[in-house]
């Protein structure tokens, strides 16, 4: 047997966290515990991205993903648990049929996946050839028009700007919707 | 098809293919948390990981680590993944304030109880 | 270190000493921190009160009471209240502490060609700032778990003021990011390089300013007083960790002064040139790694000094904080952060973005031309690592001229990338 090449290693390990926390997720009833596991899997996610070499997409996942986004989860598990410990039960029925469609649909994706043979990994020496670069000059000149990496093709800018505004819009949106009905609702109990 | 044997799994470099399966398991993850949650909450949480999923996939196929056929997507990879991200965290809000109404509205998270429009 | 050691023994050996060498080298520096501090509170709250603080343990100033009080908790009872969820009670306390701690791990405290880091990513602030804002996680299982109103009520209040502050914490630490035009830390540390001058906080009108803006949010993003809301035991009995007793509780204080150290440090390296010292004493000693490995050693630990003593003074200036200023009410919380952090941040940003136009290569108020510091360029990446070395021996007339060549090399890390 060959020594243990590392970032396979790694790989088996987050990919094996980020899995088993998704099952988690989808196992629990109990909503805190599940953005608990969630957490934890998005937090293995980033480790696969780091792996991938795209650290500023993983950095970005913790940061936003993971820091931002799940506080707010748990924040509305807050203001919406109205016993202590909120569990809903799934019917028994449902999970079988759950289970059976979502067997089915992985066997598929991962046969597919495995069925194509440029995607399943390069060679060794290969691998250690390759040359790491650092990706947030590309991706911050991309995101401003400019592709540093072929610059025959067009950059970002139209994308990054509409996003920009969306994200303006969906928050003054999110906003106004959680106001308004709760000064509604304020009113009609005085 | 899944043939390579167990000595060898540690000591090759992985591919494209194995990141594409685990985002397809956090997919199916999600997919079946929105499926079988009656918990509003847990539906978001299951499209979190659904996106999470297409992220992951997004990465692979943009990583120069896993395939060097000149077919890999390159910087376009992470730059959609980022905005998958972002949107994302659009989307979560959006979501909340959704849910802090359908609460406000029905005095619960479930969304079974959202059910005035049936015929 | 794991690629000299991998000369002798097996790879995976080298990298998991090396590994460990860092994981204990950051555990002992929170946990020793943690001691400290603790009893620098004590002191310092004492003195401020008029009042001589812990004064017989362990010697004249009492500096073993932490060690003390430690003991103390280690032999305390480990309670879970009857109706909490006890998985996430447990587990609570330790997601704080590793957040608190994994923060450290991007963190260098010392620069140059081989900075002193446990793990070098060239996205180091925005992990730092992401594992950090991970620490809040902790408390608010804690708060949700502990199954009372007080804890609940805690770990609401920090929820809605870590996700607040966190927006204008995130425009403040890009202002340094936008001048060194780079994510590294290694990199923002190393172009402040030189004296008291070229420190990012002297850097122009805006960068001053918003450099208090950072603090402010700083230290309410650690949920130091007058910010901490979370624990204020007027209102809340102790807030997040009232349920929590012995050594958990104190996990969740270690987590607290880690984090505090941790958000000092980025200040320190941020702002107020990190390794480099307000005078240029390494410069004047030729203490660098060109001149042996032993004065280059020599200089790496002398940053490394000024890195971890300005954190002090850092969480030193928190303790005067919060021994001074009386609590703020939660809506003022809010208001401070949304009505006027959040403003002031981004229009100093704005600021510091036009100056940065007007006024390339300018530091102290745009006052003095900047040395030359090759590292600003770039985002760490292996173009400016090449053409590092090739420079750094050059003399001072030298250099101004380099400063003119800048846009040139601007060029070429940008192709190199």
């Amino acid at each position: 047997m060959d020594s243990i090449y590392w970032p396979t290693f790694f790989f088996y390990l987050f990919s094996g966290l980020a899995c088993a926390f998704a099952v988690a997720v989808l196992l629990s009833s109990n909503i805190v515990r599940m953005a608990f596991y969630l957490v934890l899997s998005l937090g293995a996610t980033a480790g696969l991205m780091f792996l991938a070499g795209a650290e500023f997409v993983g950095a970005m996942q913790l940061l936003i993903y993971v820091g931002g986004t799940l506080v707010l989860l748990i924040f509305g598990v807050m203001l919406t648990s109205q016993e202590r410990f909120v569990v809903m039960k799934t019917w028994a029925g449902d999970w079988v049929k759950a289970f059976l469609a979502g067997g089915a649909l992985l066997f598929i994706l991962a046969y597919a996946a495995f069925s194509i043979p440029e995607w399943r990994g390069i060679e060794r020496t290969e691998a250690d050839a390759i040359v790491a670069q650092p990706t947030v000059t590309p991706i911050a000149m991309g995101l401003l028009g400019a592709r540093t990496d072929d610059p025959s093709r067009a950059g970002y800018l139209l994308p990054f700007e509409i996003v920009s505004v969306h994200l303006l819009v969906v928050l003054i949106g999110a906003a106004y919707l959680a106001r308004a009905k709760r000064s509604r609702s304020s009113i009609e109990k005085i | 098809m899944f043939n390579f044997p167990l000595a060898n799994l540690l000591s090759e470099p992985v591919g494209v293919a194995h990141y594409v399966t685990v985002g397809a398991i956090l997919f199916i993850c999600g997919a079946l948390c929105m499926a079988t949650k009656r918990n509003a909450l847990g539906v978001l949480m299951g499209i979190e990981l659904v996106l999470n999923g297409a992220n992951l996939n997004f990465v692979a196929f943009g990583s120069q680590y896993l395939r060097n056929d000149g077919h890999s997507l390159g910087l376009d990879g992470q730059l959609m993944a980022l905005f998958v991200i972002v949107l994302a965290a659009a989307e979560a809000a959006v979501a909340l304030a959704i849910a802090l109404n359908f609460y406000n509205n029905h005095d619960s998270i479930d969304v079974d109880r959202a059910d005035q429009l049936r015929g | 270190m794991a690629p000299f050691l991998s000369q002798y023994i097996w790879t995976w050996l080298a990298y998991t000493i090396a590994g460990l060498v860092h994981v204990v080298l950051i555990l002992n520096l929170v946990a020793v921190g943690a001691l400290v501090f603790i009893w620098l509170e004590r002191k310092i709250s004492g003195r401020i009160q008029d009042r001589l603080g812990p004064t017989r343990v362990g010697g004249k100033f009492g500096w073993l009471q932490t060690l003390a009080d430690g003991i103390k908790l280690l032999t305390k009872e480990d309670l879970a209240p009857a109706g909490a969820d006890h998985f996430l009670f447990r587990i609570a306390p330790y997601v704080s502490f590793c957040a608190s701690i994994a923060a450290f791990i991007a963190i260098p405290f010392a620069g140059g060609e081989y900075p002193w880091i446990a793990q070098h990513l060239n996205v180091g602030v925005f992990f730092v700032l992401a594992v950090l804002g991970l620490e809040v996680f902790g408390v608010i299982l804690a708060g949700y778990s502990s199954a009372s109103k007080w804890s609940l009520f805690g770990a609401m209040r920090e929820a809605a003021q870590v996700v607040s502050y966190e927006v204008p914490l995130g425009m403040c630490v890009v202002v340094p990011v936008l001048i060194a035009g780079s994510l590294d830390l290694v990199v923002i540390g190393d172009s402040q390089a030189g004296s008291l001058l070229n420190w990012f906080i002297f850097h122009d009108p805006f960068t001053f300013i918003i450099f208090w803006v950072y603090c402010t949010c700083a230290t309410a993003s650690v949920n130091r007083a007058p910010f901490d809301l979370a624990e204020a035991e007027s209102e809340l009995v102790a807030g997040f960790h009232t349920e929590y007793s012995g050594l958990r509780w104190s996990f969740f204080f270690m987590a607290e002064y880690g984090s505090m150290f941790s958000v000092s440090i980025l200040a320190s390296i941020l702002f107020l040139g990190g390794w480099h010292g307000p005078i240029p004493v390494t410069n004047f000693l030729d203490l660098s790694p060109e001149n042996g490995p032993v004065l280059g050693y020599m200089g790496q630990l002398i940053g490394a000094v000024n890195v971890i003593g300005k954190g002090v003074f850092g969480v030193c200036i928190m303790m005067w904080i919060r021994w001074t200023l009386p609590r703020l009410r939660i809506d003022q919380v809010m208001a401070t952060c949304l009505k006027y952090c959040t403003p002031i941040a981004a229009a100093m940003f704005l600021g510091a973005t036009l100056w940065q136009l007007q006024m390339p290569g300018k530091a102290f108020f745009g006052l003095i031309n900047v040395s030359p510091s090759v590292f600003a360029i770039g985002d760490g990446g292996s173009a400016t690592r090449l053409v590092k070395p090739a420079e750094s021996k050059q003399d001072v007339n030298e250099q101004d001229q380099i400063a003119r060549k800048k846009p040139a090399s601007l060029e070429l890390a940008q192709k190199g990338l």
